[in-house]
């Protein structure tokens, strides 16, 4: 199975009945795909006049009660960008798939980047925090899709599947489960103010069509909901519970692997270029090469590169030129190599045994 | 019940200037809705940005104000998701027509079961008086200073032109018409336009020799007359002068549907 099929398939498994979506290479295949299927599950499939509208469609489907998707790349990843800020403001649970391609601009529309990671995190304006899950597999594809729904639901916030062109399109056998877990909406309880936090920071989702008769704005809002856009401190504190909801769930939504703990020399790794430094560690068969694969790249687990006590360098390698090797040059002392590939091939496992030689 | 129960009173006095004509149309609106016996669980108002977007922030049903010219594409999404509810957009001329003009078009081709209002003032209220799509050639503005160059839009052609099931315009003075043709619009399948001509006083009038609101008022009463006249006049050779908008209901078909329960 291709991995934008199993990136559709583990959609509709994870329950999504509304997708909005535009055409853009090389996403293309899972809104082909939704497009098959959906009206065969009732469920909605539109191709929306523009990314803009598909991001603003799914927000709307949100609110209406349905798990609701879009997928793109670069191109369209930008132009969602306000509408993401808006459903990070309004609290709306919805899955956005990017599919990177090399970038700026039209870049190339064929070929596998990771140049989009920063701007999944800091794209849209003001300060937030978002979920950002990256797969390394076409298997990965179809479960990563399934934890965004869940993790979208669980912290009513938008998540980010950042895959690659790769991944994308390549093809893997892929064990599809008979059931797959869901984590469902909290449904606001009567009588308490549409957006008063529990204690996890999170409030209950009042959905459109069940008499909450809740005004959602992208304005600074009150518990209540209603607009109050120059009060200093109402601002202060919507935003900070808006990113401390994400950050202090840090370490319940990380998802990692971690190969050979004892190591000194370790490499940090998400989404395609993580499969050339398995071959590496593979083909070496030493135990003083460890390797630190993210499934979660944001909120960035930190306390996960704690778990190679003895390592004394970092390796990033990534499809960009060091997005997330900086994040790691944040959260340790150690020296941090970063190992940037542009154009849109992967490091080879060769070429990453030089560097490795060269270190040592 | 009366269409006061509809209004939040907890969010009430609104933001909108003395002499405003957004007002008038949310009553229209609201009038509207209550005689259609329509359930307050069972309707959606949805808006972009702008003075008429706030508008479903004084309205007790559930409501999405959104980012700015997008309302259409979020109203698509709730329809589409839910076709049991029933969806009313407000939106402006800023709105709809110069960064919404896309989705505008669009929601218009695909003919989704939505009602929209869009209160067209001729300019850009809340940020202070820009010129808009619809500022009338030489209207001043604090953006066309020297008085607008652009030819204006007309909405109502434009939805008629893309498809809409239901088209019609009236005025801030006009408010029986107006109701009318809102109600018109929620009974009529696929997309309903609703074009409301309204008065800004601040960022309109008081720079276009409107001195006073009744006399833009007088003005939408004197130079308005209904197309069918206009038509009329025009098939008798008589000459129809150059500032005399057409009103009326413009457009009432049958077209496929989108957003319908089937």
């Amino acid at each position: 199975m291709q991995g934008n099929i199993a990136c559709a398939e583990g959609a509709l498994a994870a329950g999504c009945r509304f997708f909005g979506g535009y055409p853009i290479t090389p996403s293309t295949e899972i809104a082909e795909r939704m497009a098959l299927k959906l009206p065969k599950m009732n469920g909605v499939f539109i191709q929306m006049e523009d990314e803009i509208a598909s991001m603003a469609s799914i927000i709307g489907a949100s609110w209406a009660g349905q798990r609701s998707m879009t997928a793109t790349s670069g191109p369209g990843f930008s132009l969602m960008m306000e509408n993401i800020g808006f459903a990070v403001m309004t609290e709306t649970p919805c899955v956005v798939v990017n599919i990177q391609r090399g970038g700026p601009s039209t870049g190339q529309p064929t070929m596998a980047s990771q140049g989009d990671m920063m701007q999944c995190r800091f794209g849209s304006h003001g300060d937030y925090s978002t979920i950002a899950l990256s797969p390394a597999s076409v298997q990965e594809m179809y479960e990563l899709t399934v934890r965004a729904f869940n993790l979208s639901d669980q912290f009513r916030v938008p998540v980010f599947l950042m895959a690659d062109e790769i991944v994308g399109h390549m093809r893997e056998r892929v064990e599809i489960p008979d059931q797959v877990p869901r984590v469902e909406r909290k449904p606001l309880r009567r009588g308490s103010p549409p957006f008063r936090a529990d204690e996890d920071l999170i409030p209950g989702f009042a959905q459109f069509g069940k008499g909450y008769g809740v005004h959602v704005t992208g304005l600074t809002h009150d518990e209540r909901g209603y607009p109050d856009a120059t009060n200093p401190e109402l601002h202060e504190d919507l935003v900070m519970r808006l990113v401390s909801k994400i950050e202090s769930a840090r370490d319940r939504i990380a998802d990692y692997e971690i190969t050979n703990p004892d190591a000194e020399t370790v490499f940090v790794s998400y989404g395609s270029p993580a499969r050339s430094v398995e071959q590496v560690i593979h083909d070496l068969g030493r135990e003083n090469v460890g390797h630190l694969r993210l499934k979660v790249v944001w909120p960035f687990p930190e306390s996960a590169l704690k778990c190679f006590p003895n390592a004394k360098r970092f390796l990033v390698p990534e499809l960009n030129m060091g997005q997330i090797s900086r994040e790691v040059q944040r959260h340790v002392t150690q020296e941090v190599i970063t190992l940037p590939k542009l154009g849109g091939s992967l490091h080879s496992p060769e070429w990453l045994k030089q560097q490795l030689e060269v270190l040592e | 019940m009366s269409y006061e129960e509809w209004f939040r009173e907890d969010r009430l006095p609104h933001i909108y200037c003395v002499g405003c004509g957004n007002g008038t149309i949310i009553n229209c609106t609201l009038l509207a809705v209550e005689e259609m016996g329509w359930n307050k669980d069972e309707t959606v108002f949805v808006s972009g940005i702008g003075c008429s977007s706030r508008a479903p922030g004084y309205i007790v049903t559930d409501s999405l104000h959104t980012t700015h010219g997008r309302a259409l594409a979020f109203a698509t999404g709730i329809k589409m998701a839910n076709p049991d509810l029933k969806v009313v957009v407000f939106t402006g001329d800023g709105d709809l027509a110069a960064i919404g003009g896309n989705h505008f078009i669009h929601a218009c081709r695909r003919n989704i079961d939505l009602t929209v209002v869009c209160m067209n003032n001729q300019i850009y209220g809340m940020t202070g008086g820009q010129g808009s799509p619809t500022t009338p050639l030489g209207a001043l503005s604090t953006t066309t200073p020297y008085g607008s160059k652009e030819p204006a839009f007309d909405l109502s052609e434009m939805a008629i032109a893309a498809g809409a099931n239901y088209v019609a315009r009236w005025t801030s003075y006009h408010v029986k018409e107006l109701t009318r043709s809102i109600k018109e619009g929620f009974q009529t399948p696929g997309f309903s336009f609703i074009e409301a001509m309204t008065q800004c006083p601040t960022n309109f009038g008081r720079r276009n020799k409107f001195r006073q609101v009744a006399d833009q008022i007088e003005y939408m009463k004197t130079h308005t007359a209904l197309r069918q006249k206009l038509e009329r006049m025009k098939d008798s050779g008589q000459e129809i002068p150059p500032d005399i908008i057409p009103i009326g209901e413009f457009a009432r078909r049958n077209r496929a549907a989108m957003g319908v329960r089937e």
